[in-house]
Parts: C-alpha cells; sequence; structure tokens
C-alpha cells in the first residue's frame, strides 16, 4: 500500500485524526502539544500518528494536505488545519460547532 | 552579506500581499534544543500580516497563500511558521 492510500484510509476510517510529531502522551513539539491539549479538552476521541516515526509519512501528509507543517487535523475525512488554525477556531468556539455538526461529542464543559 | 530570513519574510509578503500591517518575529530562540532548531537560528518564525488580500477566503486559503508566497524557505530550512492573518477590520491580526 502506498503512503497516499495509507493516509487516505486513516482520514476516512477513524472520526478524528492527528497528525503530529511524538504521540498524544508525549507531543514532541510544542506546536503538536497545543493541539493535543485542546482535543483532549474537548473531550473527542482522536488517534495521533506520530511522523517521527516515519520519514514517508511526514513527507507523504505535506503532499496529501498540500500543507508544508505538522501538526494537521483531520475531522470526518476533511482537512481542519495546522495549530494556528486550529486554536483560533477552538477560541471562536468553531471548533465545537464543527465536532457537533458531524455529529462527534463534545464535552458539555467545552461547549462556548 | 547575506539577507536575514527574517527580512526574506518580511520583503515576499509585502510583494505578495501589500499588507496594511506586517510584523514577522524571529522565534527560534524559543526552540533551542528543540528538533527543528539550527545552530545560528532563523528556523521558527510568527507571521502578523493584515490585507485585502485575506477577504473572504477561509483560514485554510489565507494560510495557503502565505505557504505559497514562502514555499522556498519552508523547503530550505525555515521550519515553523505560525501565521495570523486577518483582512482589514477583523481585529487584530
Amino acid at each position: 500500500m502506498g503512503i497516499e492510500q495509507f493516509i487516505d484510509n486513516e482520514v476516512k476510517s477513524n472520526d478524528v485524526v492527528l497528525f503530529m510529531k511524538g504521540t498524544p502522551q508525549f507531543p514532541q513539539c510544542g506546536f503538536s502539544g497545543q493541539v493535543v491539549h485542546i482535543l483532549d479538552y474537548l473531550g473527542v476521541p482522536y488517534k495521533g500518528l506520530n511522523v517521527l516515526e516515519s520519514a514517508e509519512l511526514r513527507d507523504g501528509i505535506k503532499v496529501f494536505s498540500n500543507w508544508p507543517t505538522i501538526p494537521q487535523l483531520y475531522v470526518k475525512g476533511e482537512f481542519v488545519g495546522g495549530c494556528d488554525i486550529v486554536r483560533e477556531m477552538f477560541q471562536a468556539g468553531e471548533l465545537q460547532g464543527l465536532m457537533k455538526e458531524k455529529g462527534l461529542p463534545v464535552k458539555e464543559a467545552a461547549q462556548a | 552579506m547575506t539577507m536575514r530570513t527574517q527580512d526574506i519574510i518580511t520583503d515576499k509578503l509585502t510583494a505578495a500581499f501589500a499588507p496594511e500591517s506586517l510584523r514577522v518575529v524571529d522565534e527560534s530562540d524559543e526552540h533551542e534544543g528543540h528538533s527543528g532548531h539550527r545552530p545560528g537560528g532563523q528556523t521558527h518564525f510568527r507571521v502578523y500580516i493584515v490585507s485585502e488580500a485575506f477577504k473572504g477566503k477561509s483560514r485554510i486559503d489565507r494560510h495557503r497563500l502565505i505557504n505559497g508566497a514562502l514555499a522556498a524557505e519552508l523547503a530550505a530550512g525555515v521550519h515553523a511558521l505560525a501565521i495570523h492573518a486577518a483582512a482589514p477590520g477583523e481585529g487584530a491580526a
């Protein structure tokens, strides 16, 4: 299976996928850590994929999304953005809205 | 003397977006010891930009425009680029 196919499969078979440096338990980059923090706060289940474990994945996701940086968040197969966009959306209450719109449960306390 | 990356970024964004306001901050020092940091810095930047070019554009489109304008720098050693992009009247970028 090619890397593009692998990524396509991951973002389609998981509701929320975060391509990141490190793992949700141990992020190895501050930007990835910020997104982990936001997703944990929302209480949304997600899958973290560590691009540091695979150069092929690290390069592949940049091409796949046409986006030059990590982290990258996907919700229901759709590219949402990187750290800045996720944070701005969260602060504006839009990320919570997007999750609910997609039928994903968000913790009551996290709703704007 | 070679130009500082910060100045190159400023020049390219100015040429591409004729911004109403633009501030490029070199945050490389804050990332010392981190995997993307190199001796000499110039790896981590934060951009605050307000431009008419972003009017009616989604967040993703705005970032794509900026990443596109700086593609050469992103490929050549700029490891992180934090972006705050706004159109005039949207509040502080």
